[in-house]
């Protein structure tokens, strides 16, 4: 107990120090005209304080990143509602029905299906929070991940197997000499193969050629490694350039 | 009835995922048009059980007080401060169309995003504090991995074309070609394995979908 209230004052200090840091910050900043005091000036502060909030965690786990990540979900969430409402709910469900009637009772009954029944279907999901009926939720998730396996099986075979393979076997010797570019793409994708191929003991060529894919996969793990990296960077030089630029002029 | 009506449905429609994508004619089209779009509904109004699965997390940790609690307000208080803004619309409120300005741009543009982008920016230290401590030359194959991973962190940036103007052209290389053979090769086997579960989906041998009383 008293080392929960121990803990409890030591976070309000960290938070009362992050804020007053914080107000002098963008006191002087506003002071010396480096920031304007509006809407754009009011929202590069507060997404400094979020970035920098957010950026404390480097350090340690601590009460101002917990602040902001929270608050985070929180918009995040609200924003993902918001989305789904105006971009799905509000023109398939309930501006579609102004689309529904005519003088053909076939349309009409087919356009007022195509509200009802996907609506239904979402809404069974929700006898889950009533055990006694949950299992009515089934229908829903057998109607989604039915369709999805169904839909899936001629939509991988073409993307992902149909068409990796033509130009996986393109010419590797042609009038203008060897293509190197389709020989090792060639050699990358059966040595792969076969590294991956557990029906036979990987031992002699079998081995060898095994072995050449394993190296192809370090150089593919390593080549995707080092573009995540990169990618990771970047969006870090944009939070320091926003915070050392836009916030603090201290870059151009 | 709790098991083999979930089965039936899966089953119908398995098949009419298959058939309405190898049936070239308009009304396959159409039927698959409006049950694409129609799941598209169906997900969205599942999505709101997550949310409300969250946000009743929150709520007992509140009501209970559990350590902790106080951060559990703020994600109610950015969770109101986005809906409210969100639903207001600009004045237009929620049954109109959605107005692409005001307080939800402004949210996206300096909450949202930041936070973001913020996050997955901490990646890159963890990342390579994760690599400082992994990429140990010990064997060949992890020197293959280190070798590469520098030349294309190296590569990708414009001091190294400035130094030597092979360096973004064999980081390209390793993009487009050993890493390219790989991928293709996983991608066959990503393929067999998604046609072989989605077939024991339709077929009923997989059931974990059905929350594992199936």
């Amino acid at each position: 107990m008293e080392a929960n209230q121990s803990n409890l004052k030591k976070d309000s200090i960290v938070i009362v120090l992050f804020f007053l840091a914080l107000i002098v910050v963008n006191g002087i900043l506003v002071g010396t005209g480096k920031l304007k005091f509006g809407t754009e000036g009011f929202g590069i502060m507060v997404a400094a304080a979020l970035t920098i909030a957010l950026y404390s965690f480097l350090y340690q786990d601590n009460p101002i990143f917990k602040m902001a990540e929270h608050f985070y979900v929180g918009v995040a969430t609200a924003y993902l509602f918001i989305v789904t409402w105006y971009s799905v709910i509000l023109p398939d469900v309930i501006l579609a029905w102004k689309d529904v009637g005519g003088t053909d009772v076939w349309v009409t009954i087919s356009k007022s299906l195509a509200i009802i029944v996907p609506t239904i279907l979402g809404l069974l999901v929700y006898t889950r929070l009533v055990p006694r009926i949950s299992w009515v939720s089934r229908i829903t998730f057998a109607a989604m991940i039915g369709f999805g396996a169904g839909f899936a099986i001629p939509n991988y075979i073409t993307s992902h197997i149909l068409k990796q393979a033509k130009p996986s076997m393109l010419s590797l010797w042609t009038a203008a000499g060897p293509q190197w570019g389709a020989i090792v793409i060639f050699v990358g994708v059966i040595t792969t193969l076969v590294y991956f191929f557990f029906s036979v003991e990987h031992k002699g060529s079998i081995g060898f050629i095994a072995k050449v894919g394993v190296w192809f996969l370090m150089i593919s793990f390593g080549a995707s490694f080092g573009y995540t990296v990169m990618a990771r960077v970047s969006l870090l030089i944009g939070r320091v350039s926003f915070l050392f630029g836009e916030w603090i002029p201290l870059i151009n | 009835m709790k098991k083999n009506l979930p089965l039936t449905i899966a089953f119908i429609m398995g098949w009419l995922g298959i058939l309405l994508d190898y049936i070239p004619h308009k009304v396959s089209e159409v039927l698959m048009t409006s049950i694409t779009k129609g799941l598209m509904v169906t997900i969205a109004i599942v999505a709101f059980l997550g949310l409300y699965s969250l946000l009743n997390m929150h709520w007992i940790k509140i009501k209970r007080k559990n350590a902790g609690w106080g951060y559990s307000l703020l994600v109610f208080a950015g969770f109101f401060f986005m809906l409210i803004f969100g639903l207001y619309n600009q004045g237009d409120l929620f049954w109109k169309a959605q107005v692409e300005q005001g307080m939800v741009e402004w949210i996206y543009t300096y909450i949202f995003t930041p936070c973001q982008e913020t996050m997955f920016s901490i990646l890159a230290f963890f990342i390579a504090s994760a690599a400082y401590r992994t990429f140990r030359a010990k064997s060949m194959e992890a020197g293959i991995l280190l070798v590469a991973a520098v030349l294309v962190m190296f590569g990708v940036v414009p001091i190294s074309g400035k130094i030597w103007s092979g360096f973004p052209e064999i980081a390209q290389w390793l993009l487009e070609y050993p890493n390219m053979a790989v991928k293709r090769a996983i991608f066959f086997g990503i393929a067999l394995g998604v046609v072989s579960m989605s077939l024991r989906i339709i077929f009923g041998i997989e059931r974990s979908y059905m929350g594992g009383e199936g």
